[in-house]
């Protein structure tokens, strides 16, 4: 008893504080509190695991370029498309700050699509000259093109199924109000759409079907 | 009002069964892990099979890297990437935090074959090795009708891969040794138990040697080591004998995955 007089003389508030504190993390914690923040953390990451897969893959494109120039030299509109569209596509850069903005994601999204309606039709190209094909640089280059093809699509579902619980917490019961008492700032994470023409999934073909 | 009251209750319960019911046709829609290798379109001879499984279990044991092969008769109309990836992290191939699982997956209708890489194994079993291996080593095997031949040579050369790099490979089995948690790691869970069987465990053991050992003072009243002890007498006899059993599912043979996960590395093919 005296000494918990002599702390709450000297300290008064804090005692008071951290007593409160203790009863109220636990409390917090167990009523969703962090259930908004968790999620949205959870979005962002995985919205940079998608911006780390588009970035292997605009890595990978001067070495294509290079090999595929080697061989066809004059399908420079081809080629000068897919520079021209990896230009276009690694110069929209989206911050996770910027996810509650669809406009800016829809903006990001139509230059990836661009670049990869560029790298489908140079690789359409790449059938007409066997030699290429055959080069084992090549045959490198189109197996880790693939292989990253595949992680857009897996980061691409794993951001849209982050999203998704995110902005379900944001608008469902409990955690909805926390949302409108704490987390006022926390809009919905735009996500990825599919446009009516592209419903069908963009065709990596490199021909070595037969 | 009560009886609409009641209706609606009764359909948001008959709506609640059918979600539950729901979940496992939803889960079903994937095959079962029954071991390392998963034959469900049986092209696998039974001899092949059990020499494959003890190489795999093998390798698991020196590296920790958890290799399973799958087969399928149809992928249904889905693409086989993101069947394999779905599989992939459905089965939780590879330990947890190291992600070293590995899925061989051929899908036989749809002429279709697909390694998929876990993400501790993407820099060392790259897309083009696992493009390799199903160019040169399945393909070939396949076409001429030789599946269990082909799979067998892919596991191998899979092997290889993983084992060609050694130090990697050492540095992750050594690794995974480590964070079998030293006991420290469990201070805390020890630490509650110690107290709770203080302060429970306790109280219980005074309250059954008090009338053994103490002195009674009165009726259902003991006094042991100077404190007193009353016992309520009407709650007297009441035996529940709750059968709890303890499911015995300690096959040591069976396999599961470690939890680990993938993010589509790797490479298909077809035949």
């Amino acid at each position: 008893m005296a000494v918990r007089g002599v702390a709450a003389k000297s300290a008064p508030g804090l005692l008071k504080a951290f007593l409160f504190m203790a009863l109220a993390a636990p409390l917090l914690a167990g009523c969703g509190f962090n259930t908004i923040p968790t999620n949205e953390e959870r979005a962002k990451a995985a919205w940079s695991e998608v911006l780390n897969q588009y970035q292997r893959r605009a890595d990978l494109i001067p070495n294509l370029v290079e090999t595929v120039k080697a061989y066809a030299a004059h399908e420079r509109e081809v080629l000068e498309a897919v520079v021209q569209a990896r230009a276009d596509a690694t110069s929209v850069q989206i911050s996770p700050e910027m996810l509650q903005n669809p406009e800016a994601l829809q903006a990001f999204q139509d230059q990836q699509a661009g670049l990869t309606s560029a790298l489908s039709r140079l690789l359409a190209v790449v059938e007409n000259y066997p030699d290429l094909k055959a080069s084992q640089n090549f045959l490198a280059l189109q197996a880790q093109l693939e292989g990253t093809e595949n992680r857009i699509a897996v980061a691409r579902r794993d951001y849209i199924e982050a999203v998704r619980v995110y902005n379900t917490s944001l608008r469902t019961f409990p955690s909805v109000i926390w949302a409108s008492l704490w987390f006022t700032d926390n809009e919905p994470f735009a996500t990825f759409t599919i446009p009516e023409d592209k419903m069908d999934v963009p065709e990596v073909n490199f021909g070595n079907d037969g | 009002m009560v009886a609409e009251g009641n209706r609606f209750v009764r359909q948001a319960l008959v709506a609640c069964l059918l979600v539950l019911l729901a979940f496992p046709v939803l889960a079903q829609s994937l095959p079962a892990l029954t071991g390392r290798v998963v034959d469900n379109a049986g092209i696998i001879d039974a001899g092949t099979e059990s020499s494959l499984t003890a190489r795999l279990a093998a390798f698991e044991d020196k590296s920790s890297d958890q290799i399973v092969v799958a087969t399928i008769q149809s992928l249904g109309g889905e693409a086989i990437e993101p069947y394999a990836n779905r599989l992939f992290r459905a089965w939780g191939l590879g330990q947890a935090g190291e992600d070293n699982g590995i899925l061989l997956l051929v899908a036989v209708d749809d002429r279709r074959m697909r390694i998929e890489v876990g993400y501790g194994l993407e820099g060392t079993l790259t897309d083009l090795h696992a493009k390799l291996i199903i160019e040169n080593t399945m393909v070939p095997a396949f076409r001429a009708g030789d599946f269990a031949g082909g799979i067998s040579q892919a596991v191998d050369d899979v092997i290889l891969v993983l084992e060609g790099n050694a130090a990697e490979l050492e540095a992750r089995a050594e690794r995974y040794e480590e964070s079998g948690a030293p006991w420290w790691e469990f201070l805390p869970v020890i630490l509650f138990f110690i107290l709770w069987f203080g302060i429970f465990g306790g109280a219980i053991f005074f309250a059954i040697m008090a009338p053994i050992f103490g002195r009674k003072v009165g009726p259902g009243r003991y006094r042991w080591l100077g404190m007193d002890f009353s016992y309520g007498g009407s709650s007297g006899g009441s035996s529940g004998s709750s059968g709890s059993s303890w499911s015995s599912s300690s096959s040591s043979s069976s396999f599961s995955g470690g939890g680990g996960s993938s993010g589509g590395g790797g490479a298909s093919g077809s035949w």
